[in-house]
């Protein structure tokens, strides 16, 4: 089989890490041999965050080669942008509907691209994209911070990985307290996908 | 039932199971996690120490007490603990001892980059290089049994890739009486004392170990001949091979796991039972040089970059551009990114304590700004641009001095060396002691957040904690009284005129003025106060741009009279800090407590 290729971007702070910690999990309760590769250390200060997760029979490389991303996991829509390129034209993208400005933006020192840009750049990369309302979905059920496991909810649509597979993962690796908003979160995004 | 692990999560378990009991280290991405995982295991003792040396001597002085013991730093953290090592080489020790460096191939977060697998040959002892997260633990207990039994400290040499990767380990047991008390001392000088008499009579042997541990290479089963189709053998070791095994994976490969000294005999089989050698590996041509000695033609760096890392596309494209494999076989990225994206550097925090000083030091002219390591270094970035040198753990003191010898001054210019608080108990200390002594005549400050924050908020001599629990904080401002500075100013990081204060007072003093900012990193005092605003008195004369907030944005209400958009603060980045409200000329950014 195919190894299945992961690409996570996003900016820190977004809980992307958690994010691709929970794909790798589910990744191995499912039976694929798996490997994960986040880049930490300065990218934590407001910098932008990059997440790579692999499923497959045999995973060599943590890393994804280039140009082989199968599903491009966009928690912030200038972030997608930035990774385009590697998205095969076979590929997926779920993009979160989010936008957060980098400082040389928001000192008027650049400018974020245009929607029109947005869209176009989108659209000639992949045939499947779903630009998901992940802060909306986070804050109708309470807490924007769990726009991570909205779209992980979303993302698990497209696999035939049963939901309790996932739910129990995201058991494990979150606070006890906040567990049942987490699978609420999971549950919203997971649900928003019938509709497409 | 198998674990996902970080190579640095893998690292720490291997360590408990192996038996360690001592582990020291100094921060440093990408090895920080080492230590921060290993404190979950009651039985191994674990230090943040002062600096890479201590930490690497404190390990040492450990395994002289019989205890398994490790240090880790990363990988610019090697040449300051070299002084340390090298002479481990000649002693030997009762217990196990490893080394452990973390590369960072790409310079990911370093100031340099460094093949350290250079150490191995320049100190003289043998290196094992983890390719995942399994062998990240398991090399723990083999590094520790082979240093035991050639009484030598082992290189454990991990990259960047190892270290933040996951993929799944199987775990074992620790099978170790932790309670057995150390045997006891018994002198022994010829062997511990290494005065040039006695290191004399060792250097031989140091010699014939070397010798005598490529048969070691050439049996340890870590180091693995894969046959497959013959036309190509591969020689590779770390991440590499994994990347370059999903390019050929029905070539024949010499897996190395110990990679010094090589296996010579292990290589000469390979090269006689392929058509061709190729060397796969990240940086310098380490491996390579070696099989070209043994009189074996091999390809190498002649078709692949001697900088940055080695991903599977960069093998593929230099393999196919030397005709190796077909461009067809080549994924390359597709131009799909717009041009011109504006870019997402990393940026001091909103609550940043860093914020105030260079937003001071920016408005000063004809200022040599001598910086240090750390997230003050983030000064150097849009919009401050507030600094002219950064290089390594302490320069900030020891350059600022040199200029003053280089008599910069002369032209008019004045001088300020910058640490933090971490980096100045690292190796800040020697270089003020020095200046103090001949006489020096400079303004120094130590930005002091209370934490080592660029690599996760570590303990440092500075702070109420240790790695461990409870333990003594050093006071800054005493340390250097004692050391004799006599003009010691003190400021608050979050008080804007008082840090502005202390600096041109320091700048005006004739001799050495030493400032102390002090201000905890948010994350340390985690102080959230109601976010501010800004109020219709805005004119957008852009101000609080110059802080490079990242809370604070430029608005779409333009001003009637000055035509320029206003300033607007994001409510849920915003912590309150103050500082933009301090430095508004129109008082028009307000507590939303007060709005």
């Amino acid at each position: 089989m195919e190894t299945i290729n992961f690409l996570i971007t996003g900016v820190g702070g977004q809980g992307t890490v958690l994010a691709s910690e929970i794909m790798a999990a589910v990744g191995l309760a499912a039976g694929y041999d798996v490997k994960k590769s986040d880049l930490l250390g300065l990218s934590v200060r407001g910098g932008a965050v990059l997440g790579h997760v692999r499923w497959g029979e045999t995973v060599y490389s943590p890393i994804v080669p280039e140009g082989r991303v199968d599903y491009l996991v966009a928690f912030e829509q200038l972030e997608a942008l930035r990774h385009l390129g590697q998205v095969k034209s076979s590929g997926t993208i779920l993009v979160n509907q989010q936008k957060i400005y980098p400082v040389l933006v928001s000192s008027g020192l650049a400018e974020y691209p245009s929607d029109e840009v947005i869209e176009t750049s989108l659209n000639r990369t992949a045939k499947a994209i779903y630009k998901i309302p992940a802060v909306d979905l986070a804050l109708g059920i309470g807490n924007s911070k769990v726009l991570n496991i909205v779209l992980l909810g979303a993302l698990s649509s497209l696999f035939d990985i049963e939901a309790a597979v996932w739910e129990k993962v995201l058991e494990e690796r979150v606070p006890k307290k906040f567990t049942e908003l987490n699978i609420q979160a999971f549950r919203e995004g997971r649900n928003w996908m019938k509709g497409k | 039932m198998k674990k996902l692990m970080t190579g640095n999560e893998a690292l720490a378990r291997g360590a408990y199971e192996a038996g360690v009991k001592a582990a020291t280290g100094y921060p440093g991405t990408p090895s920080s996690e080492i230590l921060e995982n290993i404190v979950q295991y009651k039985e191994i003792y674990a230090e943040w120490s002062t600096n890479e040396k201590t930490a690497t001597e404190a390990a040492i002085g450990a395994a002289y007490a019989g205890r398994r013991a490790i240090t880790t730093m990363k990988q610019v953290g090697m040449n300051v603990a070299a002084d340390a090592f090298f002479f481990a080489v000649y002693t030997g020790m009762r217990a196990g001892l490893m080394i452990i460096v973390a590369d960072d191939p790409g310079m990911f977060s370093s100031q340099n980059e460094q093949d350290n697998r250079h150490y191995a040959p320049f100190a003289k002892m043998p290196m094992l290089e983890p390719a995942d997260s399994q062998e990240a633990k398991d090399f723990v207990k083999i590094a520790m049994e082979m240093s035991e039994e050639w009484d030598v400290p082992v290189l454990y040499r991990t990259c960047m890739r190892v270290a933040h990767s996951a993929s799944p380990v199987e775990l074992g047991e620790r099978n170790w009486d932790d309670e057995k008390i150390p045997e006891k001392w018994v002198r022994n000088q010829e062997k511990y004392v290494c005065s040039a008499m006695f290191a004399q009579k060792k250097r031989p042997m140091i010699e014939e170990r070397l010798i005598k541990l490529v048969e070691t290479s050439n049996k340890i089963a870590i180091n693995r001949l894969e046959w497959g189709d013959r036309k190509l053998g591969i020689i590779a070791s770390g991440p590499v091979y994994h990347y370059a095994r999903e390019i050929f994976p029905d070539a024949t490969f010499l897996k190395l796991g110990m990679t010094y000294p090589l296996p010579e005999g292990l290589i000469r089989e390979l090269a006689a039972g392929v058509e061709k050698v190729m060397v796969i590996e990240e940086l310098d041509p380490f491996i390579e040089q070696q099989v070209k000695a043994m009189g074996i033609d091999c390809i190498g760096k002649d078709i692949f970059p001697r900088y940055g890392e080695l991903l599977t596309g960069d093998i593929e494209k230099a393999c196919a551009k030397a005709g190796i494999i077909p461009w067809e076989k080549v994924a390359e990225q597709r131009a799909l990114t717009p041009q011109g994206l504006p870019g997402r550097s990393p940026v001091l925090c909103p609550g940043c304590p860093h914020r105030s000083t260079f937003f001071n030091l920016a408005k000063i002219k004809d200022l040599i700004i001598v910086s240090d390591i750390g997230c003050y270094n983030l000064g150097a970035l849009a919009p401050f641009h507030a600094t002219d040198f950064m290089g390594s753990m302490g320069a900030g003191f020891g350059v600022a001095h040199g200029f003053e010898i280089g008599g910069i001054e002369k032209t008019g210019q004045k001088i300020i060396g910058i640490v933090g608080d971490s980096t100045f108990f690292h190796n800040g200390v020697t270089p003020l002691l020095n200046m103090v002594h001949n006489g020096s005549n400079v303004t120094l400050m130590v930005l002091d957040n209370s934490t080592t924050a660029m690599t996760g908020h570590q303990d440092h001599p500075g702070t109420e904690n240790t790695l461990e629990g409870k333990g003594k904080r050093v006071d800054i401002e005493k340390l250097v009284r004692a050391i004799g500075v006599e003009h010691v100013l003190k400021a608050n990081a979050f008080d804007v005129k008082s840090v502005d204060a202390a600096i041109k007072e320091g700048l005006n003093h004739e001799g050495l003025s030493f400032i102390i900012v002090e201000g905890p990193c948010f994350f340390v005092g985690k102080n959230t106060k109601p976010a501010f605003t800004v109020t219709q008195d805005c004119n957008g004369c852009g101000t609080c741009f110059k802080l490079g907030c990242s809370a604070i944005a430029r608005s779409e209400i333009v001003d009637e009279k000055t035509g320029r958009k206003k300033s607007s603060i994001d409510p849920v980045l915003c912590v309150g800090c103050t500082i933009c409200a301090q430095v508004c000329p129109r008082k028009a950014i307000v507590s939303t407590q007060a709005a």
